[in-house]
């Protein structure tokens, strides 16, 4: 599906949320790391100290959003996925989970969106670098307005949470629930796609009599909606991912614990990386991630 | 009022008489009576002048947001803290005969979740800084006029965070941060032109003492703000062979 011109990108509902919430949430500071920082030049205007572009220093960024958080304060850090996460892992291992304070971490880029620029501005290992800190909520939206919910109740609240936006998007949102939602019933298995991925899952698994459950909420994962939906079909699991391949598969392996089942992980290759330009549908394709590709493992696995 | 169970004095009011014998003892009940691991406790002078000189910090005001702030980011070898924080009532003096054991809240660093008065968890070199500066632009969003007193270590200085704080601290001009580093040389490749032009140069007002005169240090730590971040590098130099620790 074509994206019609009115749609807003992932990158803009954040910063009009965070800009519209600013006036009402005393105690949110936005910082940036140079990345996205004009787009808040007139909320920096208005609130000087509420809204620090800090220059590109990301692991002070990390930092500071603990010490703010230790005093109350809503931190929402934003920069792309690299040096959000990566590069200050520590930071956020320490100054956020060690301290036992919360913070919203906004990325953008994820894992392939950025394509030109190649390795440095990807980071498809994100999710799975969460999974090693206890107490993150990660959100993968693939749809803005699901983008737009998700991040005004991380605001609201006050753990730790990590929204990976995306340019990659659905055609229409799902409505944002605290566990998966089910799209499809079938009995030949059960396909758990998250976020941007669920269009391409559609229309790959249309010939398949697969339940297709849909998650814009990834961690905590939902156990229950899981067992569930392998209960009510053959214990067969496909988990399609927009980042590293199998990043899910311990979840869904707990999940399961006590059920004989079958598994197989769709999401951005772990074996090699990919020194490749070009366009997304060619990553897409790389990866395993495109229709085609999808279907042909769906047919085979549920066979 | 003599306690005779931990060995310390007791004000009539309840609170203890900050002495060097006090905190010697306190000390003590960590370590054992070793004379160089005291004297070698490069830290002691600075936290002992903060607690009892300079900050307004105590058990009655910890939960206050107006209280001062102080960050221990050189969380290696602590126990010049935690006798402090004994000495003025955080915790039970017969708390530190506990240390490290399991299920004693005081490790080799301080756990801000486990030590009543410890403001950060730290013994990762350079997070300290970072955390403190976010505090103050925190404290100043709000109106707040309480200090944040970061303290690290001249080895720990060589982390890129710290620095990537004080640019910022600099450019934002949180004159409520002041940063102790206590300069005992440790620093592997050194800072050539002195750690205090570090700061200077990004902005800050940087003063040099002797780290174990308190006088100095009480001097330094309590001038009137200039609109700068400040910073106080406070130098530990070796003691002469026989000399009193």
């Amino acid at each position: 599906m074509s994206i019609q011109v009115d749609r807003k990108l992932m990158r803009s509902v954040f910063v009009d949320t965070v800009i519209e919430s600013l006036a009402t949430h005393p105690k949110l500071v936005l910082l940036t790391a140079d990345i996205s920082s004009w787009s808040f030049d007139e909320a920096r205007a208005t609130y000087p100290d509420r809204v620090i572009n800090v220059g590109i220093r990301e692991q002070a960024l990390i930092g500071m959003a603990g010490g703010l958080a230790l005093n109350g304060f809503r931190p929402v850090v934003h920069t792309y996925t690299p040096f959000l996460v990566e590069r200050p892992f520590e930071q956020i291992k320490l100054d956020l989970g060690h301290q036992d304070v919360g913070a919203v971490l906004v990325s953008i880029g994820g894992s392939y969106d950025d394509l030109a620029r190649g390795r440095t501005h990807q980071a498809p290992g994100d999710v799975a670098l969460f999974d090693t800190l206890p107490g993150w909520t990660v959100h993968v939206p693939g749809h803005e307005d699901e983008a737009e919910r998700l991040m005004r109740d991380a605001l609201s609240a006050d753990g730790r949470v990590y929204l990976r936006l995306s340019d990659k998007v659905n055609g229409a949102a799902v409505p944002v629930l605290d566990g998966f939602t089910v799209l499809r019933r079938g009995g030949a298995g059960v396909v758990v796609a998250v976020g941007p991925v669920l269009d391409d899952v559609l229309a790959a698994t249309s010939t398949v009599d697969a339940t297709v459950l849909y998650a814009s909420t990834v961690r905590p994962f939902d156990h229950v909606g899981l067992r569930a939906a392998v209960a009510a079909a053959r214990p067969n699991v496909m988990v399609v991912e927009p980042y590293l391949r199998g990043t899910s598969a311990h979840e869904v392996a707990e999940a399961l614990g006590d059920v004989p089942h079958r598994l197989r992980s769709h999401g951005v290759r772990r074996d090699q990386e990919v020194r490749a330009y070009g366009k997304a549908l060619d990553h897409d394709r790389l990866h395993g991630l495109d229709t085609a590709s999808l279907a042909e493992s769906a047919i085979d696995f549920f066979r | 009022m003599y306690d005779a169970f931990s060995g310390i004095h007791i004000s009539q009011g309840g609170i203890m008489q900050t002495t060097e014998e006090t905190l010697r003892s306190l000390f003590g009940r960590m370590v054992g009576d070793e004379k160089h691991i005291w004297a070698a406790a490069s830290t002691l002078n600075a936290i002992w002048v903060l607690y009892d000189r300079v900050l307004d910090i105590s058990p009655d005001n910890i939960d206050d947001p107006d209280r001062d702030r102080f960050y221990l980011s050189k969380g290696h070898g602590p126990m010049a803290y935690y006798a402090m924080l004994a000495a003025k009532g955080f915790i039970a003096p017969e708390m530190l005969d506990t240390w490290t054991q399991l299920g004693s809240p005081l490790g080799l660093h301080p756990d801000r979740m486990l030590v009543p008065g410890v403001e950060i968890s730290s013994g990762s070199l350079g997070h300290g800084l970072p955390l403190g500066v976010g505090t103050a632009l925190g404290l100043r969003a709000e109106g707040r006029r309480a200090r944040v007193v970061v303290l690290l270590g001249d080895g720990e200085f060589d982390e890129g965070s710290n620095h990537e704080a004080i640019a910022i601290a600099g450019r934002l001009g949180l004159d409520r941060v002041t940063a102790i580093v206590i300069d005992n040389r440790s620093a592997s490749l050194g800072w050539p032109g002195g750690i205090a032009s570090r700061f200077e140069v990004e902005g800050w007002r940087s003063t040099t003492v002797d780290g174990r005169d308190h006088d100095e240090l009480h001097r330094a730590l309590t001038q009137e703000s200039d609109g700068r971040p400040q910073a106080v590098v406070a130098e530990i130099r070796k003691l002469r062979e026989g000399s009193a620790a």
